[in-house]
């Protein structure tokens, strides 16, 4: 056969297979608002970066009668590309196939894409949109899932993990996502349970729409399991390409510099947060004064929103920003909000990202619920996450640090670089109010007015304690600061921890309070 | 100052903070200690077999009812001595997870 021949064979061979389902299936996805696999990688990644490998892989069931049935792909497309430069290994399911279902051959490829992406220790994007198992493949199938799942897990902290669900995600299949870093939703298009409404109403009699059991806002607003909330896919994808900017291909790697930009003038710092520490601010904003170009990428954003976490960059450089939020829930620290904060920190630490901490908080949510639903091991996390973290670990008292609130929010005894705490700041055991009323109770008791004596013993209590003095005086914190000098010693601070350099004691690992 | 909206008061160690209030603690609801006496499904389920009648003296390890659930049938046991006052559901009802099933006095 002629040289030509054979090409026009391969290219006809390629057409078939990249039709995948066919036009009929691709017509219903798009009538979900969904794109097809292909389409969403070359959305994803930079123009004309993309090679497709097992193109040509099949499936290799023979029971059911699966032995006369063509499954263009196996359902699953693998590749790799770039994204603003930055090398990316991705996988999108294809849903046109077989409902993007997942047999041995399909997560066989996916499997080589993930050791791909760790053997060259590059980023990993897995697009989800699959019915879940295939069923005539049976133990197959879960074996395919396990070998994903282990990888996910011995990649952790290796090579950044990303996940998109872009589709149905059911079953075993969530946990996969779950074991990454992070986790991106889409309004109406993601749906990520691990038994779905047939089976709630079949076993249970409990009715529940998909939506409403494990759509896109449930997973980012209710359970935390998502991380990026979009309304359409192109918006999901332009948050992931920003992320990219913002983390390093690996962890012996830093994130790309940038070139520096000062705060936009609109943010003034000194503006922002009111001196009476019963009055709310968005803490975001403190943020944005802070940082170049005011450019705050937010994560879980629309989750425990009492505590606000993201990357910004200071000098051109990624910095993770872990703040309370004293506009939402006075900015306290309770399971969800300690559940997010020590994962970030954790990430940040995974990847050479500085921490900066902003710290103006109460303390603790008082209550029943939170107690019981374990406030003690979550809020330890918090102070595992800061304690093991060797990246620079800078920490800023903006207002209140309250009693336990001040240890675990990167202090200095949990071995912050360096802390700073504005004329404002407030660190004490507890709040003026509850700390008068234990310490004076006899004085106020026995008062003939104890509202007045009350007020009295509050305001002296204020006078005395209710400063950064006296932390001050025991070199808890570095230095007692004017707002409008944070950004530069914080650019100072970083700088100077660039060779920053800690050896932590021998171990397997430890065991944080999961 | 920017002024923000939809602010409520939170109270923390006597201190009252004025802030946005979450749902979840908005709607939370107050704790309420456990009643032996009274019996509530604690998984979704069917009562596949009642054992006991109104009216009828039951002593601490007897057993009261089959509540089919998850491929198991789970057998209520009687934590303490008492008599059965009322049965709020019958054979083969299906209930969900926190249904009133029986009541004793």
């Amino acid at each position: 056969m002629p040289l030509e021949k054979k090409i026009r064979e391969l290219q006809e061979k390629r057409d078939k297979v990249l039709l995948g389902g066919g036009e009929q299936a691709i017509e219903k996805q798009k009538a979900l608002g969904k794109r097809t696999a292909r389409e969403r990688i070359m959305a994803l990644l930079d123009h004309n970066t993309f090679s497709e490998y097992d193109l040509f892989v099949e499936h290799d069931a023979r029971d059911f009668d699966m032995d006369k049935k063509s499954l263009p792909s196996d359902g699953v497309v693998i590749g790799t590309g770039t994204i603003y430069g930055a090398p990316i290994a991705v996988y999108a399911q294809d849903f046109t196939v077989a409902g993007g279902s997942l047999g041995l051959m399909h997560s066989r490829k996916i499997t080589k894409i993930m050791d791909h992406a760790l053997k060259m220790k590059i980023p990993l994007i897995g697009i989800n949109d699959s019915g879940g198992a295939r069923i005539q493949e049976g133990v197959n199938s879960l074996a395919g899932y396990g070998e994903i799942f282990f990888r996910n897990t011995i990649s952790s902290g290796v090579i950044p993990q990303i996940s998109v669900i872009l589709g149905p995600c059911a079953g075993g299949a969530v946990y996969s996502p779950a074991l990454t870093d992070f986790v991106f939703v889409v309004d109406n298009i993601s749906k990520m349970f691990i038994t779905g409404p047939e089976v709630i109403k079949t076993v249970l009699g409990e009715e529940i729409s998909m939506e409403d059991l494990g759509g896109a806002r449930v997973h980012s607003e209710i359970t935390g399991n998502a991380h990026f909330f979009a309304a359409t896919e192109e918006e999901c994808f332009e948050q992931i390409k920003r992320l990219i900017t913002f983390i390093p291909w690996n962890n012996s790697r830093k994130a790309r510099s940038f070139e520096p930009g000062e705060p936009d003038p609109q943010y003034n710092i000194d503006k922002i947060v009111p001196d009476n520490p019963t009055l709310p601010y968005d803490v975001r904003d403190v943020i944005r004064a802070i940082i170049d170009r005011s450019d705050f990428f937010e994560i879980m954003e629309h989750y425990a929103k009492n505590m606000v976490i993201g990357f910004g960059r200071m000098g051109g450089r990624t910095t993770g920003f872990v703040a309370n939020q004293p506009l939402e829930m006075a900015g306290v620290l309770d399971v969800d909000s300690s559940d997010k904060a020590a994962r970030f920190i954790r990430y940040c630490d995974s990847f050479n990202i500085p921490i900066i901490s902003l710290v103006d908080l109460p303390g603790y949510l008082p209550g029943v619920d939170q107690e019981h639903a374990g406030v003690i091991r979550h809020g330890a996390k918090v102070l595992y996450a800061y304690s093991e973290a060797t990246v620079p670990k800078l920490t800023v008292i903006l207002r209140k640090a309250y009693g336990g609130g001040y240890i675990a929010m990167g202090s200095r005894h949990l071995r912050a670089d360096f802390v700073f705490a504005w004329p404002t700041a407030e660190i004490a055991v507890m709040g003026p109010e509850g700390a008068a009323n234990i310490i004076f109770r006899k004085e106020i008791m026995s008062s003939d007015d104890p509202d007045g004596m009350r007020k009295q013993k509050v305001e002296e209590y204020k006078a005395k304690f209710a400063n950064p003095y006296v932390a001050a005086s025991r070199g808890y914190i570095d230095a007692v600061i004017v707002p409008g000098e944070t950004r530069r010693l914080l650019l100072h601070g970083i700088e100077i921890s660039e060779n920053k350099d800690v050896v932590m004691p021998n171990k397997k690992h430890g065991l944080p309070p999961f | 100052m920017k002024e923000h909206k939809e602010l409520g008061v939170l109270n923390i160690d006597t201190t009252l903070y004025k802030t946005r209030i979450s749902k979840r603690f908005a709607s939370r609801k107050p704790y309420k200690p456990a009643d032996p006496k009274i019996i509530r499904s604690f998984i979704p389920g069917t009562i596949l077999d009642i054992m006991v009648k109104v009216g009828q003296d039951v002593s601490k390890g007897e057993k009261l009812m089959i509540l089919d659930a998850m491929k198991m049938q789970n057998v209520l046991i009687c934590s303490t001595d008492a008599r059965i006052k009322s049965i709020a559901v019958k054979k083969g009802d299906k209930v969900s997870k926190g249904t009133l099933l029986l009541e004793m006095e």
